[in-house]
């Protein structure tokens, strides 16, 4: 078949909407407001090294909250009956489907001084707690919407793991939790990789869920280049760099947790 | 074993409370005769008939449809063409190009917003549906591809010579033998295309401007501004019409696994 | 020769990568035969049946079909078509839309296409199986679908790549007489491609051995079992014995330390050459009867005889008997002069001497 061509319009695209623009960010990134060359941006850069780091710190936590709360879920769905399968990975998906401003928005309502969750604990006279507008609000906001993104690649993993590789560790003489930690986990690890890439860059770079959620008290790198290219601060040149170094934060955690992935898997998988 | 069972249904049980509560609640009180939304004031359709009479709403929502349509018709007929195309080159080629497909798909969406902001903004053009349309082609590309190619290479190329040699043109042989078979993928990477336009936020956020906001855009500046429950029933809305969907795409495909296995059935008596 | 060729390739090259698959390869395929490209796989069998399909453009050389000069011209503008070697057929098609298919591509109208898928279907015995889904037939009749949706085009040549490769060893035998049948009865000319011996010495008016781009050998069964010109041909056909042989003159020859009459002549004085006795060919004496003497070392059941393996003096034969001899057996073995094949030892570049006598 002689259909390269058929590539074409494609390549032409994404060079104009995906080369160009990124070429246009690190044109901004190394340059001053008059145009010429200059670092000066990465050194305001450093400035916000607090903000940074604690995107960075605040995604880490949340991915692996999810991790946590995804990793039994999907052992247990994967483990179910066929329709059953169907059914939770469907309920799963479907506040996918919602939009996540829509879904960060429910939280808000629920999070307030008076809100449902305070009103609960009125009942016992505890609170009320303040709970909107603090740093958990939006850690419990990123959870809440990449959830599924954990719980999706790792149940697609384990499902593939035959029921008959467990019953042969069992009757090789693997304990229940040597299973687990011999069979399970290793031939789940793809779908690790999978998972806390998914979850981790929407949260390190998210500007909606602390804004809504964090109010103000909690600023994260997104919102920083929010603001550079929308916001009061308007400084596209900044923005500019602060958006490349999102992008090296992003790569230097796909380079760690490809480290732990076998190279078969790697093949198919993000790099 | 009943206890571990227990302990397991408990706690799906769990997490699925986490995840639809909120949405839960949103529901319930889309119905609530009052602006509050933590004290309920008796049953009530105010919020939807607002909604309707809210003229902002309804362009953001028909802008949204139309952005979603184009984009998704265009990244279809563009991604199932590169597939094509990356699928008959040579193996170094075919691995390079389909590790610039992924860039986009892991490149933080805020950084692919603001990066096409400037382009726009450079070149002079007006952020409005021009924009936004050619946004929405490039993020929802690469998951056309995706989700093509794996049924190229299911595919026995072999049928398309064999198309060829029973008197098909190229062309023929394509839109006859080879199209059908990669149907299904296309489908799948029409469906995401959508899905992804009518979901998008971080993307639409920095390349509509202020008078073509998507319904998205419409709705966190709706959050922003001031809190009305109008953002409660529109949530309801989308909601039922995605499980709706949802639950006859899954019907369906129930039915089909189901007719599929009768066949299979069939052919060994 | 009064029989007149349909195709033919005149110094065909083909390169893939640098690599030559075909090298300066010339053949000429006559109307209405069976012939049939044996080789091991990488020989450039299927390569040779791809360029006349059209599917594969040779770099060198010209292509005739019917006296017309047909390079470059496109696979859905010629007279053939192929059955693949994994079928292809159309899984969203039925076994009727498929066979239907090149008809309806060529605009044929209805009510003329149904009497010729009928008439098909009756040829490869399929009566009745119109509707059923590609998934739901077995390998056999995913075979027969596949001649069928080839055959009904009438094509002056059906090109068969290795048609029955994916079939077990009983139907394949039942689809050999069932595909000479078919091309009797439809009087096609057929080319056929296989790494099978049998298939090839079974169907085929005649066999063309192939190695490594090169074609080492044409005739008809009979002569390339009975005649191979080299030991690689010999082996490749059928089982054989060959051994290192000096030839003294004509009718006379050394090999495994004894000097013997032989039928053949033509070779330079004291040449080493190879030497081929298939298994059948040996008779078994008294040990001291023989032209040498040797011990049975194993034996294996092969259904219609047994195969031994004997130890004559530190050479290892082997040989067809229908008696079952125990291992540890003394016994004579001898050979007839005309069943002591003697063959020039080949190198590469003479294959191309061999080639150019076959024109």
């Amino acid at each position: 078949m002689k259909s390269k061509i058929t590539a074409s319009p494609y390549i032409l695209w994404m060079a104009l909407f995906i080369i160009v623009p990124m070429g246009l960010v690190a044109y901004f990134a190394f340059t001053d407001l008059k145009g010429n060359f200059s670092t000066v941006n990465f050194q305001q850069s450093v400035g916000f090294a607090p903000v940074i780091f604690n995107s960075i710190w605040l995604a880490i936590i949340a991915t692996a909250i999810c991790l946590i709360i995804a990793y039994p879920l999907a052992y247990h769905i994967s483990r179910s009956t066929g329709s059953r399968q169907r059914t939770f990975i469907m309920l799963v998906m479907l506040p996918m489907w919602m939009s996540f401003i829509l879904r960060t928005y429910a939280w808000m309502t629920l999070l307030e001084n008076n809100g449902l969750i305070n009103q609960f604990f009125g009942l016992f006279g505890l609170g009320p707690f303040e709970m909107i507008n603090t740093t958990g609000a939006v850690v419990l906001g990123m959870v809440y919407n990449y959830l599924p993104f954990m719980i999706l690649p790792l149940y697609s993993v384990m499902t593939k793991i035959d029921n008959s590789l467990i019953d042969a560790a069992g009757d090789l003489g693997c304990t229940p939790a040597a299973v687990m930690r011999d069979v399970i986990i290793p031939l789940s690890l793809p779908g690790v990789n999978t998972g806390i890439t998914m979850v981790f860059v929407p949260s390190v770079s998210t500007f909606v869920i602390s804004k809504l959620l964090g109010g103000g008290s909690t600023m994260l790198i997104g919102d920083l280049i929010e603001m550079q290219f929308l916001g009061n601060a308007y400084n596209p040149h900044l923005g500019s760099a602060l958006s490349l170094v999102l992008m090296v934060i992003i790569l230097i955690c796909m380079a760690l947790t490809n480290m732990f992935d076998d190279a078969e898997s790697k093949e198919g998988m993000l790099i | 074993m009943k206890m571990k069972n227990w302990l397991s249904r408990g706690y799906i049980a769990l997490v699925m409370f986490f995840l639809y509560a909120p949405i839960l609640v949103m529901i319930a009180f889309s119905f609530n005769d009052s602006k509050s939304r933590s004290h309920w004031a008796g049953f009530s359709w105010r919020w939807y008939e607002k909604l309707l009479g809210n003229d902002m709403a309804l362009k953001a929502l028909s802008i949204t449809l139309i952005v979603a349509a184009v984009s998704a018709v265009v990244a279809t007929l563009l991604g199932t063409a590169a597939a094509i195309g990356i699928y008959s080159m040579r193996a170094r080629s075919r691995a390079a190009m389909m590790n610039f497909t992924y860039l986009p798909v892991v490149n933080p969406e805020i950084v692919m917003g603001v990066s096409l902001m400037l382009l726009f903004v450079l070149c002079g053009v007006d952020l409005g549906l021009l924009t936004l349309i050619i946004a929405h082609i490039t993020f929802n590309l690469p998951y056309v591809i995706l989700s093509v190619m794996p049924k190229l290479r299911q595919m026995d190329h072999h049928i398309y010579e064999a198309a060829l040699d029973l008197g098909c043109t190229p062309f023929q042989g394509f839109i006859k033998v080879m199209l059908p078979e990669i149907m299904p993928g296309v489908m799948t990477g029409f469906l995401m295309a959508i899905t992804f336009s009518l979901d998008d936020f971080n993307i639409s956020y920095f390349v509509s401007g202020d008078r073509w906001q998507t319904l998205p855009v419409y709705i966190y500046s709706m959050t922003r501004r001031r809190i009305s429950p109008e953002v409660n029933a529109l949530s309801t809305i989308i909601f039922i019409v995605v499980l709706v969907v949802l639950i006859i795409v899954n019907i369906n495909d129930a039915r089909r696994e189901k007719e599929l296995k009768k066949r299979g059935g069939r052919f060994y008596d | 020769m009064q029989k007149n060729t349909l195709i033919s390739l005149r110094n065909v090259t083909v390169e893939y990568d640098g690599d030559q698959v075909l090298k300066n390869l010339s053949l000429d395929i006559n109307d209405k035969e069976f012939v049939t490209l044996l080789g091991p796989s990488g020989c450039g069998k299927t390569t040779t049946l791809k360029i006349i399909g059209g599917f594969v453009n040779p770099k060198e050389g010209d292509v005739f079909f019917d006296g017309k000069r047909i390079n470059g011209i496109p696979p859905y503008q010629r007279h053939v078509n192929t059955v693949f070697q994994r079928y292809a057929l159309f899984p969203h098609l039925n076994v009727y839309e498929n066979i239907e298919f090149g008809l309806k591509i060529s605009k044929i109208p209805e009510d003329k296409r149904r009497p010729l898928v009928k008439e098909m279907l009756a040829l490869v015995n399929l009566k009745g199986f119109e509707l059923r889904k590609i998934d739901q037939l077995s390998g056999g009749q995913q075979q027969r679908v596949a001649i069928a949706r080839a055959l009904v085009n009438h094509p002056r040549v059906l090109l068969l790549d290795e048609p029955l490769g994916a079939l077990d060893l009983k139907l394949r035998k039942e689809m050999q007489i069932e595909l000479k049948r078919i091309q009797q009865e439809t009087n096609i000319t057929f080319l056929y491609v296989t790494h099978d011996q049998e298939e090839a010495l079974t169907m085929s008016d005649r066999v063309v051995v192939m190695k490594d781009g090169n074609i080492l050998q044409i005739g008809t069964p009979t002569d390339i079992y009975n005649e191979p010109v080299n030991a690689f041909v010999a082996d490749f056909i059928g089982e054989s014995n060959i051994v290192d042989g000096v030839m003294h003159a004509d009718y006379d020859v050394t090999f495994a330390g004894k000097r013997l009459p032989c039928a053949d002549v033509g070779f330079a004085k004291d040449e080493a050459v190879d030497v081929v006795i298939r298994p059948e060919d040996w008779k078994v004496s008294e040990p001291d009867q023989g032209q040498f003497a040797g011990v049975v070392e194993s034996i294996v059941f092969k259904g219609v005889h047994f195969e031994n393996i004997v130890d004559a003096g530190g050479v290892k034969w082997m040989l067809h008997t229908t008696q079952q001899y125990d291992p540890g057996t003394e016994i004579g073995l001898s050979i007839l002069p005309f069943d002591i094949h003697i063959m020039h030892k080949m190198s590469e570049e003479e294959y191309d001497v061999q080639e150019g006598g076959e024109e």
